[in-house]
């Protein structure tokens, strides 16, 4: 579904991602896991076309999108929620949803849609009419989650869901991310810092540290493995 | 109280002593000698001293409203609001406006008459700079440049090819969102205050390049003789060429209102709404952050480029002195005192702005002066502009 090979960008003189590969097959939830600045959020905005590819290639449904604009990327059914959520706060609930179904004309499907996401979350139903930015950090995290399956998407990107969130709410967008890849047969590719959670629901996880792929495999041998769990689990 | 007495008599004396050069000393170069009008600095005091105890007290009331409207919980709607959110009260209040519009030209002079066309031109204007400022976010200080780009279009290809209003109305809004377009794929890369400048450097080089080109625009002695807007070939005296540059005027502010609203609820405007509160979302919602400004840059472009045109053939005569940045300054000043993004607002702040000084005449001199105080004054009391954009309401549903 979505492969990268050999990858590298940046920001200037920065080198961020110094080639890694990475593969997803379709319907698969795969995590990418490691600590501050390792270069996760590069790697999702890389994909996403509006970090800018400088080696390697990466290839989304058998084609090359490395050099593709970010809006036909999204075009081509691949839609990242950023870190930080990024929600529009004047716009409402229902105006946020409404911007995620941006490039979609098939009316009938988006109400569809709709009723599909305010059913994965009705906290955010009731609050269809309120500001996007009048919503707590969890309601708000939901909202940018639900925006992006407004785009209907056939692989989703997550930066760092659970970032500054509570432990209950964490586990419960976990669960609907789990959901959603079940309802839909959606791809998840998930980047999280909070390897514990995020190894719990994903099939298969990578490891990045200081912009390279250190380690891969299974997410429950990940688990229980003594070096993720040094680093990263605190154990 | 006493305090805000002591504050409020500081403030006055500072400005007794700032503005000393200029309202006390007078230099007569005929007679080379000096007047001293120490009369002046009493008028100063006291006038600064009313203004600055009248500040105080609005600053003081604006405070104590805010501090109401957090304990309450609904937010009431203005007088003005709830006019316009009212389908019916809507339909009623624009077709009064309409028909004040229309028999108009019977009611009041031909100067009057003149000076409603100035200011409608200036309602569309400001409704065109309000797409970019407004509703994309794109803070454009050289709008003037395509008002001018539109004015010397008509000039021009009338000058050199005969070409007629109508011929040329659409070709000046063409050329001036092409101009836009130019401009705006390098210039619009940059955000906020980067953007601001170099825009107004860019209305100040077509300034300068009009002026100094002189085979192309015959330079700062302008080009006269422009034909009024043709009326299928039918001679018109000087106060009916007036009044149907009056009405064409009307027909082009309704016309520019109804385009405006149609953009607003549009996908587009929502783009635009959206990329101003956060490009990066934006990006992964797939929206073209580039395409998207560059179309709010050059529609903006295209309603100056037609009230350039219209703004030739009504003064019969242009020269670049027409189009300085206090131009471009004074539509933005439309656009923030009117309330940005919203129609009604722009049209009552281009009302006010344009007409006013005009009634005021004596006080023309001291008009930026005045500009200066009550954009100020908007910024402390109003900062969401006369009548704000309230697109929506809703009232706090408390969880059940
Ligand atoms: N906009 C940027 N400009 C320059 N350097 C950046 C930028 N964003 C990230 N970086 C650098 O790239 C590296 C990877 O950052 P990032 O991908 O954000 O890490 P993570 O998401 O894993 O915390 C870091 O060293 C960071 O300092
Ligand atoms: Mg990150």
């Amino acid at each position: 579904m979505l492969r990268l090979e050999n990858v590298s960008s940046g920001y200037g003189n920065i080198l961020a991602l110094k080639g890694i590969s990475l593969d997803i097959n379709a319907g698969e939830i795969i995590t990418l896991i490691g600590a501050n600045g390792a270069g996760k959020s590069t790697t999702l905005m890389t994909i996403s076309g509006v970090v800018k590819t400088r080696t390697g290639k990466i290839f989304f449904k058998d084609r090359e999108i490395q050099k593709a604009e970010p809006d036909d990327i999204v075009k081509s059914g691949l839609c990242q929620v950023p870190e930080g959520r990024h929600i529009f706060p004047m716009l409402t609930v229902q105006e946020n949803l409404d911007m995620g179904a941006f490039l979609r004309n098939d009316k009938a499907e988006i109400k569809k849609d709709l009723d599909y996401v305010y059913s994965l979350f009705p906290i955010l139903a009731q609050r269809r009419n309120q500001d996007g930015g009048t919503l707590s950090g969890g309601e708000q995290q939901m909202l940018a989650l639900s925006r992006a399956l407004m785009a209907r998407p056939e692989v989703l990107l997550l930066d760092e869901p659970s970032m500054g969130l509570a432990p209950l709410i964490i586990k419960q967008i976990f669960e609907i991310i789990k959901q959603i890849n079940k309802d839909n047969n959606t791809t998840i590719f998930l980047v999280e810092q909070n390897a514990n959670q995020a190894l719990q629901i994903a099939d298969r996880a990578y490891v990045i540290e200081n912009g390279k792929i250190t380690l891969s495999g299974q997410a429950s041998d990940l688990l229980t493995n003594e070096e993720v769990q040094k680093a990263y689990l605190g154990i | 109280m006493l305090t805000e007495l002591r504050k409020s008599l500081i403030a006055s004396i500072w400005f007794a002593f700032l503005t000393f050069p200029i309202m006390v000393i007078k230099v007569n170069s005929i007679e080379k000698t000096i007047q001293w009008r120490w009369m002046n600095v009493v008028y100063v005091m006291v006038g600064i001293f009313f203004l600055s105890m009248a500040f105080r007290f609005l600053l003081k009331q604006k405070e104590m409203r805010a501090g109401k409207e957090e304990s309450g919980t609904e937010i009431k709607l203005s007088p003005i609001h709830q006019l316009i959110n009212h389908p019916t009260y809507r339909v009623v209040f624009g077709a009064a406006l309409l028909l004040f519009a229309v028999v108009y030209p019977f009611v009041f002079s031909t100067y009057q008459i003149n000076i409603m066309t100035t200011a409608l031109m200036y309602v569309v204007l400001g409704l065109g700079l309000n797409i970019v400022v407004g509703l994309a976010g794109l803070l454009d200080l050289g709008y003037v440049a395509f008002y001018a780009v539109g004015a010397y279009s008509y000039a021009l290809l009338n000058h050199h090819f005969g070409l007629g209003f109508w011929a040329v109305l659409p070709i000046g809004g063409v050329l001036a969102a092409i101009f836009g377009i130019l401009l705006g794929i390098p210039v619009l890369r940059l955000r906020g205050d980067y953007l601001a400048i170099v825009t107004l450097g860019f209305g100040e080089i077509i300034r300068l390049v009009l002026e100094n080109w002189g085979e192309f625009s015959k330079g700062p002695s302008g080009i006269s003789n422009i034909p009024r807007p043709g009326l299928f070939g039918i001679e018109l005296s000087l106060n009916d060429a007036i009044t149907y540059t009056y009405y064409l005027m009307v027909i082009f502010v309704v016309v520019t209102i109804f385009f405006v609203n149609r953009l607003q609820d549009s996908r587009l405007g929502r783009a635009w709404i959206a990329l101003r509160e956060d490009e990066i979302a934006c990006q992964a919602m797939g929206i073209d952050k580039m395409k998207t400004k560059l179309i709010a840059f050059s529609l903006g472009a295209f309603w100056a480029g037609i009230i350039g045109v219209m703004f030739a053939a009504k003064t019969t005569f242009i020269n670049p002195a027409s189009f300085t940045f206090l131009e471009s300054a004074m539509i933005l000043s439309i656009v923030v005192l009117g309330g940005m993004g919203s129609i009604v607002g722009v049209i009552l702040g281009a009302l006010i702005l344009i007409l006013l000084p005009e009634y005021l005449r004596e006080l023309s001199e001291y008009r930026m002066l005045a500009f200066g105080a009550a954009l100020v004054a908007m910024m402390v009391f109003r900062p969401q502009g006369l009548i704000s954009n309230v697109r929506r309401t809703y009232s706090i549903n408390k969880d059940e």
